[in-house]
């Protein structure tokens, strides 16, 4: 309530930077992944006996691992990989979640329970769980990683899309298009559709956050990206066994995840500002 | 002459629960071409279901009987087809909130220019110069500059006059007007009834303007039908109907509007409450807060038709004591 009082007055003073913060930092990242090629000072997979454990250093600046291999090239590699499984897992999950989260909200009824109820069903069971079957059956690897966490966050986007269409619908504007004479599908896809992606596009933002991690847990079980190629979750378990000797293969990985999420989180905050301009819902 | 819409003891049953509720029961109006009238009643008496009838907008569980011909054509029944090709071409509507009513993403020409192209092969550009030129005819100055403006950039009155011009795209043959100005404040409201009352001289176009506003019905309504609890009890002209209303509803109606003249006296108000749509007594709706009520009211009144005019009770025209509140 005070949001809208302050709004009341002109002068809300909501921190306007976070969006741009998330933005900012994802670019960063996507910049970093992309150019890995360029900027990776080392080949990521050469393994160099005189440099095994090595600390950071000029050369190496995140330091070297088990195998003499330097860390930050493997980071940015690895990063490439990451987003790439993230995005193209979150992308995937919403590209079947909205069309199907649309017609449940539009259309109700038994159409609604026939798209919904095995959507729940899919909710319910434990995420780790389902991609570990998934991946049990069609073997490990990044795009079986990929399709598992899109399964598995396809119910929740499924789910969102669903609520907001049922919010928009009930609004006079698709109404008196219908009383226009547009058709369902029209009114479907000119006027529900665009004013209900929003909270969908909030959601696959901060998933993506979630997706990057879970494809992270899957690499460090060894069920997701399979070495040599470098993945953040599987340089997680390599530095496992020397993190007191060598905090440095453990903690960049890490910390590449971890502001990695938080820039998926923020962009998703931001996002959700930039829709919402009354700033009423948080 | 053929009306622009006739509706012959028109019903409409909600499913609630195991039971139907009844919304609109036993409709009967002629609306001529070029002619505007006013239905007026309480919230719930049936108006905006009435409306959403003629459109075919019910949902598919409602149960609609009876005929509603719009310029001779039957609606009831139609499918989804006939009735999308209907809508918007020969039927529109307006509805009370343009705030709502318009969506926020697109522009307000392109919401116009959409109700040409869903009835006519025109290409967009087209379609762009028909909708700024309707736009200019219902009074929105530099309309091609407005064209491209989202609908939060507008008035209220200019969005209004956007939703109409939307509506009278295709020269509906009836316009269906529901709660029109009643989110516009008192000067905008002026010039939106002025608005239709210019459309409906210069197109022919016939309203039925739905409003529970007797001021409203006074300064646009060639004829005026009053509706409660889902019937109609009286149907008249506008000016017979503010002169000699005969249906003690009406007269309780026209009772409780506050007077210019008489200062610092209570409103008159109808005293009890509009009956449950799910349990309607058997005899007339009314009886139960009517002043007139005798044992005869048990049973329904058979509508007394004077001219083209009609009222629906057993006590026409009986002088009326006064009622509760009035001093």
């Amino acid at each position: 309530m005070s949001t809208v009082e302050r709004t009341a007055t002109g002068a809300r003073p909501r921190p306007r930077t976070t969006p741009d913060v998330g933005a900012a930092l994802l670019a960063v990242l996507v910049l970093a992944a992309l150019a890995a090629p360029l900027l990776a000072p080392h080949d990521p997979e050469a393994v160099q006996s005189a440099r095994v454990l090595g600390s950071p250093s000029a050369s190496y600046p995140f330091g070297s691992d088990v195998l003499g291999r330097d860390v930050l090239s493997r980071v940015l590699y690895a990063l490439r990989v990451s987003l790439t499984v993230a995005v193209s897992a979150v992308g995937v999950a919403t590209l079947v979640a909205v069309p199907l989260g649309l017609l449940a909200g539009y259309a109700g009824g038994w159409v609604d329970s026939l798209i919904s109820r095995p959507l729940d069903m899919l909710l319910v069971l434990p995420a780790l769980l389902l991609a570990i079957s998934l991946i049990a059956i069609l073997g490990p690897g990044s795009v079986v990683a990929a399709l598992a966490i899109a399964v598995i966050y396809l119910p929740i986007l499924a789910r969102v899309m669903r609520s907001s269409t049922l919010v928009v619908t009930r609004n006079e504007y698709v109404v008196v298009a219908r009383a226009r004479g547009a058709g369902h599908l029209r009114v479907m896809a000119r006027h529900v559709l665009p004013n209900a992606i929003g909270p969908v596009a909030v959601q696959a933002s901060v998933l993506t956050g979630f997706a990057l991690q879970l494809e992270a847990a899957l690499s460090f079980l060894g069920l997701g990206t399979q070495p040599p190629t470098p993945s953040l979750g599987g340089m997680l378990a390599d530095g496992r066994d020397v993190l007191t000797q060598a905090p440095w293969v453990e903690v960049f990985p890490g910390l590449a995840i971890a502001v990695a999420v938080i820039a998926f989180t923020l962009l998703g905050d931001g996002l959700r500002r930039s829709l919402d301009p009354t700033g009423v819902a948080s | 002459m053929t009306a622009a819409l006739a509706l012959c003891d028109l019903r409409v049953r909600f499913p609630v629960g195991d039971g139907l509720v009844s919304a609109v029961d036993g409709v009967s109006l002629r609306v001529e071409p070029g002619e505007i009238v006013g239905l007026v009643g309480e919230s719930g008496c049936g108006k905006s279901t009435l409306a959403a009838a003629v459109m075919g907008l019910l949902p598919p569980s409602t149960s609609v009987t009876g005929s509603v011909r719009v310029a001779g054509d039957e609606v009831v029944g139609l499918d989804d087809r006939r009735l999308r090709a209907m809508r918007g071409d020969r039927v529109s509507m307006v509805v009370q909130d343009p705030s709502t009513s318009l969506d926020p993403i697109w522009s307000v020409g392109d919401q116009v220019a959409e109700t040409i192209r869903a009835h006519r092969r025109v290409g967009r550009r087209q379609a762009r110069a028909l909708a700024t030129q309707l736009m200019t005819d219902v009074g929105i100055p530099a309309a091609a500059s407005r064209y491209d403006d989202p609908p939060h950039r507008l008035s209220g009155g200019m969005r209004q006059r956007i939703v109409i011009a939307a509506a009278l795209a295709n020269e509906p043959s009836l316009l269906i007007a529901d709660e029109p100005t009643t989110a516009l404040d008192v000067t905008i409201q002026a010039q939106i009834l002025g608005l239709i009352r210019r459309l409906r001289d210069d197109r022919g176009t016939a309203v039925l303007l739905i409003t529970h506003d007797l001021g409203v019905v006074a300064q646009v309504c060639d004829r005026v039908a009053v509706m409660y609890a889902g019937q109609l009890v009286e149907v008249a002209g506008a000016q017979e109907l503010f002169d000699h209303p005969r249906h003690p509803y009406t007269r309780a109606l026209l009772g409780a509007l506050p007077s210019a003249t008489a200062r610092g006296e209570r409103l008159a108000v109808i005293p009890g409450q509009v009956p449950d749509l799910a349990h309607q007594p058997r005899g007339c709706r009314f009886a139960a807060r009517c002043p007139l009520r005798t044992d005869v009211c048990e049973q329904a009144p058979v509508p007394e038709p004077v001219g083209a005019s009609m009222a629906a009770c057993w006590h026409v025209d009986q002088p009326l004591p006064l009622l509760g509140g009035a001093r």
